[in-house]
């Protein structure tokens, strides 16, 4: 773990500010960029330390973005977290709020009807695609019938979720998957 | 028919929307999508499933985290920008300082073969309950002016482009999306 200068702070904050307009599909889209960034630029990660911030905010609750933190407080400490984390919301939170507001006003537009209209087909298939992704990079029957049956109670059911994860957790930890 | 809707609610000050946007970020595990749906359509009738939709379709266009995106929009549509940050707020800090104090707790145990089972098996688990939650808002399509056909078409393709040809979204967005967009807006056009 480095210590920054306030020069250092900026120039980490600004790389993130630029990343942020390109994380079109969420901050995870840009992965491969930071890791060139902070692995092989300049050093501030190697390669383990990458991957176990993916992992743990993973592992945590509350949205995958916060792997960026994660990154800048292993590459700098609660300084860097703050570079990262700022630097990747400004512009997009600041976008969207824009853009929310917008539309919002506009809404009886055909431009904007047109816009929710044509996107909802799009937007859940995109919903499904990635449950698709999470679920194909982990090969395994077991590990397949476990997504199928959470797809199902979640669909079908009102269980409650935080139920269904402590299952997946406990099957997982006993090695049935 | 189906039987007409329950009225919807709205959160009451700005503290009710923060301590709701903290308690759902902190009950998603893998993801906040499904959780948020379940809370804010079902849970505490905020939103529509339409509006949520609606919601999701401008924040995945936009850059930035989805979830993080909606949780602004649906302040801001509430309190305005007040709103827009008690919701912000809600979803990243406590959630942020968790995750802070896992990543200080991290190497100690990602060794253990139990924590990497359990990680393994929420991962699998999520990735359920978001295809889940999407089965459950296929609803949504039945009043699109676009049709059922297709609805159904143009989502099987996106499907195709992202999860089996591993296409990247931008350009996914800009063929699909767009050609979506245009079809809507004729038959909109069509229709009035």
């Amino acid at each position: 773990m480095m210590t920054l200068s306030f020069a250092e702070w900026l120039q980490l904050c600004g790389h993130f500010l630029l990343l942020s307009f390109a994380a079109i599909g969420g901050a995870i889209v840009i992965a491969p960029e930071m890791h060139r960034l902070m692995v092989t630029q300049t050093g501030m990660l190697t390669d383990a330390q990458f991957s176990a911030s993916i992992a743990i905010a993973q592992a945590a609750p509350g949205p995958n973005v916060l792997f960026v933190a994660v990154m800048g407080y292993q590459a700098a400490g609660l300084a860097g977290a703050a570079a990262t984390l700022f630097g990747i919301m400004l512009p997009s939170s600041t976008l969207a709020f824009a853009a929310s507001r917008w539309s919002h006003a506009r809404q009886d537009w055909r431009a904007v009807r047109a816009f929710k209209a044509g996107l909802a087909p799009v937007t859940i298939a995109l919903l499904v695609a990635t449950g698709w992704i999470l679920a194909a990079n982990t090969p395994g029957w077991a590990h397949l019938l476990l997504t199928i049956g959470a797809a199902l109670v979640v669909w079908r059911t009102r269980v409650h979720l935080l139920v269904l994860i402590g299952v997946g957790a406990v099957v997982g930890a006993l090695g049935w998957i | 028919m189906q039987p007409p809707p329950a009225p919807l609610a709205r959160p009451a000050s700005l503290t009710e929307l923060f301590t709701a946007f903290t308690a759902l970020a902190l009950q998603g595990f893998g993801g906040v999508l499904a959780i948020a749906q379940r809370v804010l359509c079902e849970e505490r009738r905020w939103l529509t499933r339409e509006e949520f939709v609606e919601t999701l379709a401008v924040a995945q266009v936009l850059p930035g985290p989805n979830v993080v995106n909606m949780s602004l929009m649906i302040g801001d549509r509430f309190f305005g920008w007040r709103g827009a940050v008690s919701a912000l707020a809600g979803m990243m800090c406590a959630p942020l300082v968790l995750v802070l104090a896992l990543a200080a707790l991290y190497t100690q145990f990602a060794q253990q073969p139990a924590v990497a089972g359990a990680l393994k098996g929420m991962g699998a688990v999520a990735a359920g309950m978001i295809v889940g939650t999407a089965l459950k808002l296929v609803p949504v399509l039945r009043e699109n002016p676009m049709g059922r056909p297709a609805c159904f078409g143009i989502g099987v393709a996106v499907f195709a482009c992202i999860a089996l040809l591993r296409w990247p979204l931008l350009w996914v967005l800009l063929v699909l999306g767009v050609a979506a967009y245009a079809f809507a807006w004729m038959r909109l056009r069509g229709a009035s």
